[in-house]
């Protein structure tokens, strides 16, 4: 099949790096058709309270884009499955006492999902983003995901959620590039070269902040309860679990005869387990709703590397896999900020190979 | 999978212009460039040819000449009619009717009205066509209705109203009626003695003319307060510089409408009919919007109930049908048409709208080839809502 009937739709979000990817496919003469998904967004802390990923403003930057390609460009309404899915979800893991990664979370479901399916509907064979990894098929069909070139910019941790049925599908043009190439890309289709501001904020909290978010989605998680030592001794009170996180240290406002570190979260008592630094971090975690890119395992147990954070480098690791769904990990030497809720990520050198969900540790 | 061609169904959005009409306007950018309101023989020169075209325009109408201003479009006059007439009649009341059907131009300048500038309006309801009621029309004219305004023709399912009727009433309680004409032109009557109406809004674009160009019909007598003023264009209710080229354009476009009126009307009654039935007898589960009779010959509406508009139109268009939704827009966030909540849709029904609107260029195999991209992307879409493909 040549790439003149191979049609592919491009999730463009108006930035450089999805800008690049439509402009590169385009370049390789396949049938591009670029979409933009208008996702969920609080608009209860008033003003026109878009979501992050689709302000009218990115919305006609990536209509104008996609003008100067030459391709057709849609905008599909995906803020029903957005909520009821992703802003759901994020919510109950709250409500848990776990810190949840939306992000990983929408490529799952609504990416690589609900998009995806949208896209194949309208006959496309791929769909791709502007997301920095590199897919790579190996000789036996399967698909592998490696890390971007650029490790700075590197994005598989949220991509490891993906399966091979969703990467036959899925294309990554800009993985391959540096930043700066991408840049130079886009000067030389006369594109913008700006990228969306990396933000901290998560994209559907309107106008307001993730703790306005949470008093009024998840009322319950700002209620105030005790602060516990680990053999259940009462010490102080907390003022609403989601407002810590583990490993912080500052603003407990307590009087001990040490420094005391948050060291978990029991949304059962709405207890604030505290512990000194021997406490503190650990070498092991357990991981659950565990995906391997390839399908399964490498092994029973493997070495590896493993990110706990989006930002987090990887960590020489023992992996050991528990069920079909869950995993342990076993770092060489103990991490201060294991988070319940957050993606562990296995890479065996530049190739992710899957991850899971951390859960919450006995302690 | 026949061979992808390109369909264009969305007439009631807009037309081509007509080569002819694209002739009589291309003297007037370059050759006479004069400003009609000149002394001189260049000024005297476009000044002729916008009379002429005032004449020919008041011939279609049955009106004489100076009744017609010629505006920017269907939203500047139905602007300038409705504000302009509540405004000018302000002490003498300040109710006005109007329909829940209206097009934007006329609906939001209702509400600009009503919710800032202080007057009060009554809304009547429309059956499950689109049709008002004349009883309903009589019993909420009050002694202080000033101003009434009732499209001619629905953009959005096609049902004409009764104008006629209407006017009459409104008449005989001293009410200035107003009817926003813009989708009738070319397809009904215009006669404004036989309608007895005091305005009438038209814009070329519709009828084979150029975009950018319209007219407001105003019955002699009647005063409208100017919403752009400036110098004496258009007997001082209209300022700035007249737009020859388009001008010209719009005259020679309705002239050709009326002439051709009856053939083309025939047309597209015969490829709308094939339309109708095509969708109805491939896609299940399909209605036809709108009045099935009184609706204008090119128009055909449907609502495919939990189908979103705007995916539809997406599949449509990658299959080089070009049709429109009632709730259709481009920014993901579609709203269920006001309209077919007001004929008793259910929101869910009302975000579902097809808008298939036949031109002169429309043929049957291009009819058979929408029909078949639609009942296919209906049908791929109400299986991507049962279940996901992957």
């Amino acid at each position: 099949m040549s790439n003149a009937d191979t049609r592919v739709v491009v999730a463009m979000s108006g930035g450089v790096d999805s800008s690049v990817a439509a402009a590169l496919l385009v370049e390789q003469g396949y049938d591009v058709v670029g979409m933009m998904m208008r996702l969920w967004s609080d608009e209860s802390f008033g003003g026109a309270a878009y979501n992050r990923c689709c302000t009218p403003d990115q919305m006609n930057d990536a209509r104008r884009i996609a003008d100067k390609l030459g391709i057709p460009f849609y905008v599909l309404d995906t803020k029903e499955v957005f909520r009821d899915t992703i802003v759901e979800f994020f919510i109950d893991q709250h409500r848990d006492g776990v810190t949840p990664n939306p992000c990983m979370e929408c490529n799952r479901h609504i990416r690589f999902t609900w998009l995806l399916n949208h896209a194949l509907a309208l006959d496309a064979d791929y769909l791709a983003t502007g997301h920095y990894v590199r897919r790579q098929q190996d000789a036996d069909g399967r698909i592998r995901i490696r890390k971007g070139v650029d490790d700075h910019k590197d994005q598989s941790y949220v991509l490891s959620v993906l399966t091979q049925q969703q990467l036959r599908h899925a294309l990554f043009p800009v993985g391959d590039y540096a930043k700066s190439d991408v840049r130079q890309i886009a000067e030389r289709f006369g594109l913008p070269t700006a990228s969306k501001k990396d933000s901290q904020d998560l994209c559907f909290l309107g106008n307001g902040n993730y703790r306005d978010f949470l008093i009024k989605h998840a009322p319950d998680t700002m209620i105030p309860g005790p602060i516990v030592l680990k053999n259940g001794e009462v010490i102080g009170e907390h003022n609403g679990l989601v407002n810590y996180t583990i490993g912080q240290r500052k603003g407990l406002g307590i009087a001990y005869s040490e420094s005391l570190y948050v060291i978990a979260m029991n949304p059962y008592r709405n207890a604030l387990v505290v512990g000194t630094q021997a406490d503190l971090g650990s070498s092991v975690l357990t991981a659950r709703r565990v995906n391997w890119v390839a399908g399964a395992a490498p092994a029973s147990v493997f070495r590896a590397e493993v990110k706990i954070r989006y930002k987090a480098a990887p960590m020489p690791a023992l992996v050991e896999t528990l069920d079909s769904e869950r995993m342990r990990v076993t770092f060489d030497k103990p991490l201060r900020d294991i988070t319940p809720g957050q993606g562990a990520v296995v890479y065996d050198d530049d190739v992710c190979l899957g991850g899971g969900i951390i859960e919450k540790q006995a302690i | 999978m026949p061979a992808r061609r390109n369909v264009y169904l969305d007439h009631s959005a807009s037309t081509p212009v007509d080569a002819r009409v694209v002739e009589t306007m291309l003297p007037y950018f370059s050759e006479v460039y004069g400003n009609p309101s000149s002394m001189h023989s260049q000024g005297r020169r476009a000044e002729q040819a916008i009379e002429d075209a005032r004449e020919s325009v008041a011939r279609v109408l049955n009106c004489t000449p100076e009744e017609i201003i010629f505006t920017s479009g269907g939203s500047e006059s139905d602007n300038l009619a409705l504000r302009g007439a509540a405004w000018a009649k302000r002490h003498t009341g300040r109710h006005l009717l109007s329909t829940p059907i209206e097009h934007s131009a006329i609906s939001r300048t209702l509400e600009q009205l009503t919710h800032i500038m202080g007057f009060a309006q009554t809304l009547l309801p429309v059956d499950r066509d689109a049709m008002i009621n004349t009883t309903d029309f009589e019993r909420a004219l009050r002694p202080d209705t000033t101003v009434a305004s009732v499209m001619y023709a629905n953009n959005e399912v096609g049902t004409v109203q009764p104008i006629a009727q209407l006017a009459a009433l409104a008449r005989a309680n001293g009410t200035l009626f107003h009817t926003d004409a813009v989708q009738a032109a070319g397809q009904l009557p215009l006669d404004v003695q036989a309608l007895g109406v005091d305005m009438l809004s038209l814009s070329a674009h519709k009828f084979y003319g150029p975009k950018g160009v319209g007219l407001l019909y105003v019955r002699t007598g009647v005063e409208l307060l100017p919403a752009q003023t400036g110098g004496s264009h258009e007997r001082s209710r209209r300022a700035g510089t007249h737009n020859t080229p388009l001008i010209v354009g719009l005259a020679k476009a309705l002239e050709l409408a009326y002439v051709e009126m009856a053939a083309r009307t025939t047309h597209y009654r015969q490829m709308r009919n094939l339309l109708v039935e095509g969708i109805m007898q491939r896609v299940p589960g399909a209605q036809l919007t709108g009045h099935p009779i009184q609706r204008i010959a090119s128009h055909a509406s449907f609502v495919f109930e939990g189908i979103d508009s705007s995916t539809l139109l997406m599949h449509l268009d990658m299959k080089g049908v070009a049709a429109s939704g009632g709730s259709a827009c481009k920014t993901g966030n579609p709203e269920p048409s006001g309209v077919l909540l007001a004929m008793g849709y259910t929101p869910q029904q009302a975000i579902g709208t097809l808008r298939l609107t036949v031109g002169l260029q429309t043929t049957a195999d291009d009819v058979d080839y929408a029909v078949n991209a639609i009942a296919a992307s209906v049908q791929k879409l109400s299986q991507l809502k049962r279940e996901m493909i992957l």
